[in-house]
């Protein structure tokens, strides 16, 4: 486990993304502001001007929720509409908090949180329990591989801190996320709206011995999945600078998206199938001797492969499937559901290329979590499998054992939208 | 040259990890986009951020020379300093630089004089024509998401419409670090590479590279006057008003903007260390301490992005 504790590892976890998710009236943008305020991240003029929107509103308690809503829309309806990203530090740990609103129509901003996300926090109004939306929350969660998920049961204090309430809603949560495969849950008793056990220890909650939200979020462990996975690096574009100073340079400009790649190492690029030796990472501070996932890079090979835009290197013995037909799921994003025979672009790594949709082979249930027979269409914010044939290969792994290189976007050739979150389904 | 070089300063671990993975993360952006599109161009205020975005724009093609020109709006009210700040760095790295100057807008009559005399909202025509005129395709700038409520809605690869206006209803989802920048004829796109910076991270970053900066970054003696609770330079273009008294005062710039709406702060920090000090301990944020049209509403940036503001 050396790659480990060597500095590429450490550059990525002092990096945590995380997510939000919660159904209406959660107070999950209220747990959002108290998470910002209690870490010092709101500054005087911000809390100014909540206060002063408070008070147009007929508010008289700071209403921090206020923060978060950054679109007229959102402030007039006192709903979330669109992924909100927020930034907050502690001496240990810089957060990159995606806030994604709860509505049932907008599980495509939930989506679109989670992906880049390694840690989402669930939220759940202690006097509700499980709704639906929780389920549908914790499938998306599921179905993106976020690697931890975090249950706040929010609004405490509406049930005096009541410990059997607490520990009922998290035995039914954890039971449902191992059920969708979620493989680390811990839960919090809070009251966003008080502080308690947000960054500070709840007077209330005696019962309670794990750590506050927060000690949870500076502690959890990130980053080091992708540098554990085999090596992947796809290449963004070919470096020629033909100046006097470097007549002959031709680097293959990218970053490493999961793995480590050291110099020396055999390579294969893929899908063309060259093959060749890594005689230099380069960066404009000088070489360096290795590079792990997340760093920007230059690679300098031994021989003038065709290892261009759209290729991925990785170590030969240790390579991505080279792949014309895709088995996929996909989470649809547009408003025009998706039937088979739709011809569309899929853009996977520093690839684009034309696919057909053969066939639909399946659709989550989000009702009761479970695998329905074959639709004939899939719909906005609905979870499918889809069979794809590609017009050109592309180099993939599925999504399953790497979550950094099994994805892809499925984009409307004609007007450029973004129709479908891809996955990558396991080798046949 | 030594007026505005600073020595890199080391930061501790936890600083420089996040500080690396930041600066991972906007190389990949640049370059992706710079593989993808025909005509990018670099919004070039001379501001910090700008100078951030144009250091991290180099390394993403070392050695390669930069690909794509800069692009000055140029309001006309200008600090000398920044100016002059502008003239060398382009002349040193053999750049190439494209100035869109208000007040040629305002001379042949494609725009008016505000009463109030402030141009940072009339850049915006300028901004649209010169992209129309050049046919650029993506135009990258220094926007970050923790600058401002609407801000923090944006997309790191945003789409314009033909009018440059941004509909933040009708957003493409982004997901992972796929950027999908396809665009129509007459569409284009914004790219903010340092979506995921926050004002300090952008201090810590200059102090790192030793990244130049102007010289009004750092705490200087000026002569300024006081309105709306903020420093103001004393100018030809609006100011002081007859009750507006004079004073010199030791102070430096959060942000560079309009020199008739950008205030300064009371600071004595002279050296990178001392303005990250002052940074991270500061209270108030750089938009409300130094901007006045950004306390017009509590809407006022998502209306001028929404008609093609950066």
């Amino acid at each position: 486990m050396a790659a480990l504790t060597s500095r590429p590892c450490e550059q990525v976890s002092s990096l945590l993304r995380l997510t939000t998710a919660g159904s209406v009236d959660d107070g999950k943008s209220t747990l959002v502001g108290r998470l910002l305020h209690d870490t010092q991240s709101i500054l005087v003029d911000q809390l100014a001007a909540v206060d002063r929107a408070t008070r147009a509103r007929g508010g008289v308690s700071l209403d921090l929720a206020l923060l978060t809503d950054g679109l007229r829309a959102e402030r007039e309806q006192g709903i979330t509409i669109d992924v909100a990203y927020r930034y907050f530090a502690t001496p240990t740990r810089k957060f990159v908090l995606a806030d994604c609103p709860g509505h049932v129509q907008y599980t495509r901003n939930t989506v679109t949180g989670a992906s880049t996300a390694e840690l989402a926090v669930v939220l759940v109004d202690a006097r509700n329990g499980l709704v639906e939306q929780t389920r549908r929350h914790l499938a998306v969660m599921a179905f993106l591989r976020v690697p931890h998920v975090v249950l706040a049961v929010n609004k405490m204090d509406l049930v005096d801190f009541d410990e059997p309430t607490f520990r009922r809603i998290e035995s039914e949560f954890t039971a449902v996320a191992s059920s969708l495969g979620v493989p680390d849950v811990m839960s919090v008793p809070v009251s966003a709206l008080h502080g308690d056990n947000v960054a500070t220890r709840s007077r209330h909650t005696g019962w309670y011995q794990g750590p506050t939200l927060l000690e949870h979020l500076e502690a959890v462990p990130a980053g080091r999945e992708a540098v554990a996975e085999p090596m992947r690096f796809p290449v963004q574009l070919v470096l020629r600078p033909r100046t006097p100073e470097h007549p002959d340079y031709r680097g293959l400009a990218g970053r490493v998206a999961s793995g480590v790649l050291k110099v020396g190492d055999d390579i294969v690029a893929l899908p063309s199938g060259g093959r060749s030796t890594v005689v230099g990472i380069d960066t404009p501070d000088g070489p360096m001797p290795r590079a792990a996932a997340g760093q920007s890079i230059t690679v300098l090979l031994r021989d003038e492969i065709d290892a261009g835009r759209g290729e991925v290197l990785a170590h030969p013995e240790q390579p991505p499937r080279v792949v014309t037909e895709l088995d996929a799921d996909l989470c649809w994003l547009a408003e025009a559901p998706l039937r088979a025979g739709a011809r569309v672009l899929v853009k996977h790594g520093t690839r684009t290329v034309q696919a057909l949709v053969t066939e639909l082979t399946g659709r989550l249930d989000l009702h009761t979590l479970r695998p329905t027979e074959a639709p004939t269409a899939l719909e906005l914010n609905e979870i499918g499998g889809a069979q794809i044939r590609l017009a050109q290969p592309l180099a993939v792994d599925s999504y399953a054992t790497d979550r950094h290189t099994g994805n892809f976007l499925v984009i409307d050739a004609t007007n450029g939208n973004t129709l479908a979150a891809g996955l990558v389904g396991p080798a046949a | 040259m030594t007026a505005i070089m600073t020595a890199p300063v080391k930061l501790s671990t936890v600083e420089t990890d996040y500080v690396a993975a930041l600066e991972s993360e906007a190389v990949h952006i640049i370059r992706e986009v710079v593989a993808e599109f025909d005509r990018p161009v670099l919004l070039f205020s001379g501001g910090k951020d700008s100078a951030v975005l144009l250091h991290l724009a180099l390394r993403a093609v070392y050695p390669a020379p930069l690909p794509f020109p800069l692009l000055h709006v140029d309001t006309g009210h200008n600090f000398p300093e920044v100016i002059a700040y502008r003239d060398r760095l382009v002349a040193d790295l053999g750049l190439r630089l494209h100035v869109a100057a208000v007040q040629d807008w305002i001379d042949d009559g494609r725009l008016t004089e505000r009463p109030d005399g402030t141009r940072n909202p009339l850049q915006t025509v300028p901004l649209l024509d010169t992209i129309n005129e050049h046919h650029f395709d993506a135009i990258f700038g220094g926007g970050r998401r923790d600058e401002d409520r609407a801000r923090a809605k944006e997309r790191i690869v945003s789409l314009r419409d033909a009018f440059g206006g941004w509909d933040p209803r009708r957003q493409r989802p982004e997901l992972w670090s796929l950027y999908n920048g396809r665009h129509t004829a007459g569409e284009h796109v914004r790219v903010f590479p340092l979506s995921n910076w926050t004002e300090l991270d952008v201090w810590h970053y200059i102090a790192r590279r030793g990244i130049p900066i102007p010289s009004i970054y750092y705490a200087h003696e000026r002569e300024v006057f006081a309105r709306d609770g903020m420093w103001l330079t004393a100018g030809e273009w609006g100011g002081p008003r007859h009750n507006e008294r004079i004073l010199t005062k030791s102070v430096r710039y959060r942000t560079v903007g309009d020199a008739s709406c950008t205030g300064a702060v009371e600071s004595t920090a002279s050296t990178i260390d001392e303005v990250l000090a002052e940074v991270a301990a500061s209270r108030i944020t750089e938009r409300g301490a130094t901007r006045a049209d950004d306390r017009l509403s509590e809407a006022a940036m998502e209306d001028r992005k929404r008609e093609g503001y950066f």
